[in-house]
């Protein structure tokens, strides 16, 4: 059986707002106003064209589920994504400083 | 080696469906019958619940269960059911098709009465006429079919549908993660036939997973979901990497850290010891004077990144004491007591 071969979704390559907009199933019009409240940051604002870390593409489809399954309005959806960014970035650090408790918790 | 994944997928266009990603392989025949799921229950509402009701049941379930902000162990399974539920339930003409099959045990087999979906919809479905079964169906399937759920999928539609993104963990260990591995995926997916018709299918492959992994990263295999229709585009695979406990190794990132238990001589004279690394066994220097929870880092041993380059493994000293001594090692400890100027406690009177 043939292998299929996947690509990491790591901040080295980009993907461009419509491609973005595509694989997360968000509009160009959520998706610019979620950058627009820096809840998904383009990887130049200042850029004519934007792009976006391909690692942004998590976040961007869980803002789509997060808008489609509780109805959310813009403002709200701004604010969940970036307290739910915040968590996961606390539970980054907890794992950090576990993995460097000697005797240490898995 | 290859491990399996399993696990759930979800689709960020068409809610979550069925998470069964390892299925047993050996289906029996079981045409026109399937197995009943009460809505009303999944929901916590009576039969008679009006839509405001459902609606406010679906919101409070929602944010308990919903997987991108619920800590529950079961959240993804649990909110696929109320994801389900509530696309029958909020619908009018999809409740009424549903009350019609009456009231059955949760997952009693049932099957529709006769000229069930006559008078709703589009009527695509025709159990036992020889175009169709329900063996490949679960009530979802059914009830999104029979309404044309699927705008634009059935025969003579035009509008582009994307197909699903599939969402699936594979866990896999430290090992497979530092060198590469391959999982068998083995999915039952929906799908539309040519004629628009809902199916199940199973969709079996191997997944490359290269060097790169860490726990949670997400790989994506492009074009790998569901089958668009009408021109739509295929729909992604995700990959999630979930990395199995490791017995000497933690990891954070790409960096390993390492509990290096030394011996109290070792510790104080200093020694080179052999230490494993994923990559096997490399030398380390431990310099005079180490003490309890230094970090001593070997760059470049930890695991390799996606882009370039790699972590570091962190090799954390523990000074280990033996629980019990022979005569003439305790009276080496006693001479050694009795000679030593050193108070590692010196710091308790200056500073109290």
């Amino acid at each position: 059986m043939k292998s299929e071969q996947g690509r990491w979704l790591h901040e080295h390559y980009e993907f461009s707002l419509v491609e973005l907009c595509e694989l997360s199933g968000l509009s160009e019009e959520e998706l610019r106003g979620l950058a627009d409240c820096g809840a998904i940051a383009p990887a130049d604002p200042g850029a004519r064209d934007w792009t976006f870390g391909a690692d942004l593409l998590v976040v961007a489809r869980s803002a789509s589920r997060l808008r489609r399954d509780f109805d959310l309005d813009p403002q709200g959806l701004a604010v969940a994504v970036a307290l739910l960014e915040r968590v996961r970035d606390l539970e980054e650090e907890v794992r950090d400083l576990r993995a460097r408790i000697p005797g240490g918790v898995l | 080696m290859s491990s399996r994944a399993t696990g759930s997928f979800s689709n960020p266009r068409a809610g979550l469906v069925k998470a069964d990603a390892v299925r047993s392989r050996v289906r029996r025949y079981n045409a026109v019958k399937m197995k009943y799921k009460d809505y009303y229950e999944i929901m916590g509402v009576e039969r008679t619940a009006g839509p405001d009701d459902i609606k406010r049941a679906y919101r409070k379930l929602a944010r308990k269960y919903h997987p991108d902000v619920s800590k529950e162990p079961d959240a993804e399974e649990r909110f696929k059911e109320i994801g389900e539920a509530y696309e029958t339930l909020k619908d009018p003409q999809k409740r009424a098709a549903y009350d019609r099959l009456g009231s059955h045990r949760p997952g009693e087999e049932f099957r529709p009465p006769p000229g069930w979906d006559a008078q709703f919809g589009e009527g695509q479905f025709h159990p036992g006429d020889g175009q169709f079964s329900f063996e490949d169906l679960d009530l979802s399937d059914l009830l999104s079919g029979i309404m044309g759920g699927r705008r634009g999928a059935g025969p003579g539609g035009k509008l582009r549908v994307p197909g699903q993104d599939y969402e699936v963990t594979a866990h896999i260990s430290l090992e497979e993660a530092y060198r590469g591995t391959e999982v068998d995926l083995d999915l039952q997916v929906p799908e539309h036939d040519e004629r628009g018709f809902p199916r199940r299918v199973q969709r079996s492959f191997k997944a490359r997973i290269p060097r790169g992994a860490t726990d949670g990263q997400r790989l994506r295999l492009a074009g790998k979901g569901g089958k668009g229709a009408n021109g739509g585009r295929d729909g992604d695979l995700y990959l999630n990497i979930a990395l199995r406990p490791h017995r000497l190794f933690r990891v954070s990132g790409h960096d390993l850290f390492l509990d290096l238990p030394l011996a109290p001589w070792e510790a104080v004279l200093g020694t080179t010891i052999e230490v494993p690394t994923l990559g096997g066994s490399v030398q380390l220097k431990v310099p005079p004077g180490t003490r309890a929870g230094q970090q001593l880092r070997l760059a470049g041993r930890g695991l390799p990144k996606p882009h370039s380059g790699e972590g570091d493994l962190f090799a954390i000293v523990q000074v280990a004491v033996p629980g019990a001594v022979g005569e003439r090692e305790r009276a080496l400890y006693q001479e050694l007591a009795g000679i030593s100027t050193f108070n590692p406690r010196g710091h308790f009177a200056q500073e109290a």
